[in-house]
């Protein structure tokens, strides 16, 4: 909303500074986001007579003036202006005059010294809505009461300053100059002036020309029309121009202004249309006929539904109601009749309209919000009245009243104490009051009622808030926070926390990514066609394909992050991000129960699609001087930290009874299927076990995946299902006792066939030894020269003791037979 | 004999004089205090001298004796601390040569400003709400006082799901958490809930179509407005310092009632107005407001007995102010040349 100050000191006595206005304001309530004097880009522009015209001695479309500019002395300018002669005024640019395309300095022009120049509308900023009369293609020759010398922003009203508001929705009655008006007075404290308009009119009644019949009145309780005869169409006067042009409304024609100057001035939106296309002379505000067509000003033809209103002749509809008139029944050149419609229309009826016909006017951003439901009659007879002040025809006296009940004006309980309890403040009930009638509410027998414009006051909460904001929110006293409050984490923000901790102890950088993502990235980590990760949940209206279906997999996030430090030529990163995946749950189609944790809620309104599933996972990933074992060796560090214990790591082919975790719904259990096990490495992946779950997945990415990112380095990425992680993390630590007897040591090499896993050895080396083992570590893995082929040399280093006394030799090798007997089971022989 | 001892004396003195290291030392010790030294091997005389001239020669013996052992002993102090600082020395190293590095990560921005904010609500009793990021038009709008067809929703630019109806959306604010929680909890309520939101904002500077909010929710008997200025007063003077000041604006949200909008005192000018905060000296930072009565009475709070104040802040926009961060696309990029500045 753009606020002419000219126009907003009729109804009040504006003149503290700007500075202080917009600020007193913004802080009682009505935003302003800027404010701008017209013209204020034009200085040292003055009116000029021109005393004399006379050719130039050396060019033909030049000519020489001699111009008046309200000096002892006229200046001379050469100028090429045809459309301009003696005795003429218009605007002159002096030296050093700046103008919105740069400044003017006197010149020669072929020889002949020019002291400044002539200028047209367009140099001025204007256009011919601002001044009709002008010649659009030559200089603006001045017709309004002004003298030589005159500043060009007196002279032509290029004077004005405009304040912009943010007016925020539930204040569609700020949306006028009244309202503002209202706002300003009260905030200062001031008066308001609003008288009531008046108009005299010619005998006789609207109804001899019109009728008006209402046949939804629930969508429209009030239509006011009114007739002006023997209109004289042409531009309005500069006052008017002035203050629409402040208001951001560009002038047209004095009957078009004055619907805009009316619903500028009030808020209400106002039509004007010419009698001869209402047919029978007979308006009908009723539904539209499903597949009834109209063709709106803006020239689109639109088909229209029975939910929607029109304001319709004995034929066809002429208007959407409080949205857009019909391109054919609007003002024109030769409209001798004019028909005037101030009416109210309910505001869900408009907003539905205007969103289903994707058609939005400055009458239906009104009407949805909600214009004053008893101002109708008022805006119709101002609309009159200006009428007549233009003398742009002859009213009608009596106007037309369709009046069925409009909405009850709001009545709160006046409670003093209640609005200071609720605010901690303490404002007398008399200033409480003073502050509630400035802004127009009445009190009576402890009952508020709320001025009809108030569309947004329905509870004692909102009175507070009119009673703040005219007090000051600043006044209000500010209390630190009473009483004892007992706060902690719960037990999985704890766990994340420490997640997240211990992966940037372990070197990873945190990574933030979106949650929605392109659907190509089912084929660039190569899902199979029935994956149910293919499954995704996907957006109506995306900003693009871009972010069209939220991710069922963290993966290709973090691959695009490596990919874009990779292309960045950072020759290394080690990342990671704790994130949601979102897996759609699928509906039982024999509606039996969905098992969703929100399901009491959701059946209470009757809501039929189930939410996803939102696991959160954690995401690692790194390129550039590691391999498989350095993202192992920080998930192992992570797990161990975490106490998540026997963890195993066994290829996606190995045979087991896997499952990872549960599905909330009726889904049942996530099975490997829901792994990305083609994005990787066949020989260097696994998924990350503890007894019979799957709790994540580690390897190298899959050389296609890894050029269908355009990343040219071996990447590794690891997932883990936080969920699963904290369920198996063992929270209790328990010290025990440093040993008290020393540890006895064996090495041993054995041979084994190549497939045979480590893992395995380690099992049957601990099998065998028993209790009394410490610890296993190998140190040495050989193929090669010596070995057979297939075989390996595998070494490890086994500390056994024991907590009763120190170990014998016997007792130690005897450990150790059985140990290599265990070995010997997985095929494995002592090498010599 | 006493000239012996003498003599013994002064060669061993004048031997460990010309001693230049530790063994030989140990050798000089053997020659003249070992078992089969020159000490001994005069001691052994001892026998033959007279009654009246042992105990003086036996005196003078271990006067000799603790002589030579005392100067061997200040010679294998001089001796040692000569080698070490021969080693030392040997040993210097370039200490401006960098240190062997530990990897080791860091935490995003938006995790580590997010932290410093639970911290300071955490101190003030605020317990941490998570909730659905995909939910329904019940929780995020409806019952927040957004019915369908209000006008305020236009503002909102909801991402739908398909095939849901309009019913599942994407959450465009996590005050719909604070709906689950009133749902499921009596009042006293004290939680904040942070979390991602989705808007469709086209990506620039300032605008993602996905940003982080941290919302919090005060229910309890005698809430008043007061307690929401000392509360955002307190939360703002723990991140910026005690010197910056807060301006409440009148403002308006469907779910709150008052509502206002809060500003900061600009940190580049402190509030006398500058061309960072086009001159308002107040930067806008946050709306915040009474529950609304009816938001209380949907989640079955009786608005007669009980009243609160909620309030909603942009994470990124507080992580920029705080780097010095311009443009908000480096956030979701994760350059590790970015990343490692925090």
């Amino acid at each position: 909303m753009n606020l002419s100050m000219k126009w907003l000191n009729e109804y009040v006595k504006a003149d503290m500074p700007i500075k202080d206005l917009c600020h007193a304001l913004t802080m009682s309530g009505s935003k302003v986001e800027c404010y701008e004097t017209e013209g204020s880009n034009i200085s040292k522009v003055v009116v000029g007579k021109i005393l004399s015209k006379g050719p130039h001695e050396n060019a033909d479309a030049l000519f020489v003036c001699q111009v008046d500019v309200g000096e002892d002395a006229p200046i001379q300018i050469v100028t090429n202006a045809k459309n301009v002669k003696e005795g003429d005024l218009v605007p002159v640019a002096r030296d050093g005059a700046v103008l919105p395309e740069g400044k003017i300095k006197k010149c020669k022009m072929r020889g002949v010294e020019s002291f400044g120049m002539f200028c047209g509308l367009d140099t001025l900023g204007l256009t011919l809505h601002d001044f009709p009369y002008a010649d659009p293609e030559g200089v603006f020759v001045i017709e309004e009461d002004c003298k030589p010398g005159d500043d060009i922003h007196e002279a032509i009203g290029l004077n004005d300053t405009s304040i912009e508001f943010e007016i925020t929705s539930n204040r569609p009655d700020c949306l006028s100059v009244i309202g503002l008006a209202r706002e300003t007075a009260a905030t200062y404290g001031i008066p308001l002036n609003v008288k009531a308009p008046e108009f005299k009119g010619i005998d006789g009644s609207a109804e001899d020309y019109l009728k008006v019949d209402i046949h939804n009145t629930t969508a429209c309780p009030r239509y006011c029309a009114g007739i002006v005869k023997n209109v004289k169409i042409g531009p309005s006067p500069r006052w008017m121009r002035e203050r629409l042009r402040a208001s951001g409304v560009r002038p047209i024609n004095n009957f078009v202004d004055i619907t805009n100057y009316v619903m500028l001035e009030y808020g209400q939106p106002m039509h004007a249309f010419d009698l001869r296309y209402v047919e029978g002379g007979h308006i009908n505000v009723r539904n539209a006929v499903s597949g009834e067509k109209i063709m709106t000003l803006d020239g689109v033809e639109r088909e229209l539904t029975s939910e929607m209103l029109v304001i319709a002749d004995e034929k066809k509809p002429v208007a959407v109601a409080g949205v857009m008139g019909g391109e054919y029944s609007g003002i024109m050149e030769d409209t001798n009749t004019v028909v005037f419609e101030s009416a109210y229309f309910e505001p869900t009826q408009v907003r539905r309209t205007s969103k289903n016909l994707k058609l939005k006017s400055d009458a239906s951003a009104r009407y949805e919000k909600g214009v004053d439901p008893r101002i109708s009659m008022t805006c119709l007879k101002r609309a009159f009245e200006l009428v007549e002040l233009l003398g742009a025809g002859e009213v009608v006296k009596g106007v037309i009243d369709c009046s069925n009940p409009v909405p009850e004006q709001s009545k709160v309980a006046f409670d003093p104490e209640w609005t200071n309890a609720f605010l901690g403040t303490d404002i007398s009930a008399e200033d409480m009051k003073e502050y509630l009638s400035r802004l127009e509410f009445t009190i009576k027998d402890g009952i508020i009622t709320a001025p009809s414009f108030r569309i947004d006051i329905e509870s004692k909460a909102d009175i507070a808030e009119e009673v703040a904001r005219i007090y000051g929110y600043n006044k209000i006293p500010s209390t630190d926070f009473r009483g004892v409050a007992r706060a902690e984490l719960t037990a999985e923000q704890k766990f994340v926390r420490d997640v997240r901790n211990a992966c940037a102890a372990l070197g990873g950088f945190e990574i933030a990514t979106y949650s929605f993502v392109s659907p190509k990235y089912f084929d660039k980590i190569r899902l199979p066609e029935n994956s149910p990760l293919r499954r995704a949940v996907k957006i109506v209206n995306p900003l693009g394909e871009d972010t069209s279906v939220m991710r069922t997999s963290t993966i290709p996030s973090m691959l695009d992050v490596l990919s874009f430090n990779y292309n960045n030529r950072n020759e290394k990163a080690c990342l990671f991000e704790i994130a949601k995946e979102y897996l759609p749950v699928k509906v039982e189609t024999d509606g039996s129960e969905l098992t969703l944790a929100n399901d009491e809620t959701r059946h209470r309104h009757g809501y039929e699609y189930p939410l996803p599933y939102e696991p959160q996972m954690l995401t690692v990933g790194m390129y550039g001087g590691c391999d498989f074992y350095t993202i192992k060796g920080m998930i192992e560090q992570l797990l161990d930290k975490l106490r998540v214990y026997n963890v195993e790591y066994s290829r996606f082919d190995t045979e087991r009874e896997v499952n990872c975790g549960e599905l909330p719904s009726a889904e049942g259990t996530k099975s490997g299927e829901y792994y990305e096990n083609e994005a990787f490495h066949p020989g260097r992946s696994a998924y990350i076990t503890v007894g019979d779950k799957i709790i994540g997945i580690i390897g190298e990415v899959h050389p296609t995946v890894q050029e269908n990112y355009s990343i040219g380095e071996k990447t590794y990425v690891a997932k883990l299902d936080i969920e699963l992680l904290m369920a198996l993390a063992d929270e209790k630590i328990t010290y025990k006792a440093l040993p008290k007897f020393p540890a006895s040591t064996r090495d041993i090499s054995v041979l084994v066939d190549d497939s045979v896993p480590a893992a395995d050895l380690e099992k049957a080396i601990r099998k065998g030894v028993g209790k009394i083992l410490e610890k296993v570590t190998l140190f040495d893995v050989y193929k090669g020269k010596q070995i057979a082929e297939g075989k390996k040399s595998v070494s490890y280093s086994v500390s056994m003791r024991s907590h009763d006394g120190t170990l014998t030799d016997e007792q130690a090798d005897s450990a150790m037979k059985k140990a290599l007997k265990a070995l010997a089971e997985l095929g494995a022989e002592l090498r010599g | 004999m006493k000239e012996q001892l003498e003599k013994i004396e002064a060669l061993a003195k004048q031997e460990l004089n010309e001693c230049a290291d530790i063994k030989a030392l140990d050798d000089l010790r053997v020659k003249f205090l070992g078992k089969k030294g020159e000490l001994t091997a005069i001691l052994k005389q001892m026998g033959k001298l007279s009654a009246e001239e042992r105990p003086v020669m036996g005196q003078l013996a271990n006067k000799v004796r603790a002589d030579i052992e005392e100067a061997l002993a200040s010679k294998l102090t001089a001796l040692k601390s000569a080698a070490q600082a021969a080693r030392l020395k040997e040993e210097t190293i370039d200490v401006t040569l960098p240190g062997t590095h530990a990897p080791f990560g860091k935490l995003h921005p938006l995790t580590r400003v997010e932290n410093e904010i639970r911290e300071i609500f955490m101190g003030m009793g605020f317990e941490i709400a998570d909730g659905p990021e995909i939910d329904d038009d019940y929780h995020v709008f409806e019952a927040l006082n957004l019915p369908e067809d209000h006008p305020a929703r236009d503002t909102q630019d909801t991402f739908y799901i398909d095939g849901t109806n309009e019913t599942n959306l994407l959450r465009t604010q996590t005050s719909s958490v604070q709906v689950h929680v009133m749902e499921n909890q009596k009042p006293p309520i004290r939680i904040i809930s942070p979390g991602r939101v989705f808007r469709s904002d086209a990506v620039d500077a300032t605008h993602s179509p996905l940003f982080h909010q941290i919302e919090g929710l005060v229910i309890d008997k005698g809430i008043t407005m007061s307690d929401l200025k000392g509360t955002l007063e307190m939360l703002m003077k723990k991140l910026y310092g005690n010197d910056c000041k807060l301006r409440f604006r009148p403002h308006h949200f469907p779910f709150t009632e008052p509502s206002c909008e809060v500003d900061i005192s600009c940190f580049n000018c402190g509030g006398k107005g500058c061309s960072m905060c086009k001159d308002e000296g107040y930067i806008e930072l946050l709306g915040a407001g009474m529950v609304h009565p009816n938001v209380l009475r949907n989640c079955g709070i009786d608005p007669e007995e009980y009243s609160g104040f909620a309030f909603g802040l942009g994470l990124e926009r507080m992580v920029m102010g705080r780097y010095d961060i311009n443009d908000l696309r480096l956030l979701y990029e994760n350059d590790v040349r970015f990343l490692e500045q925090f």
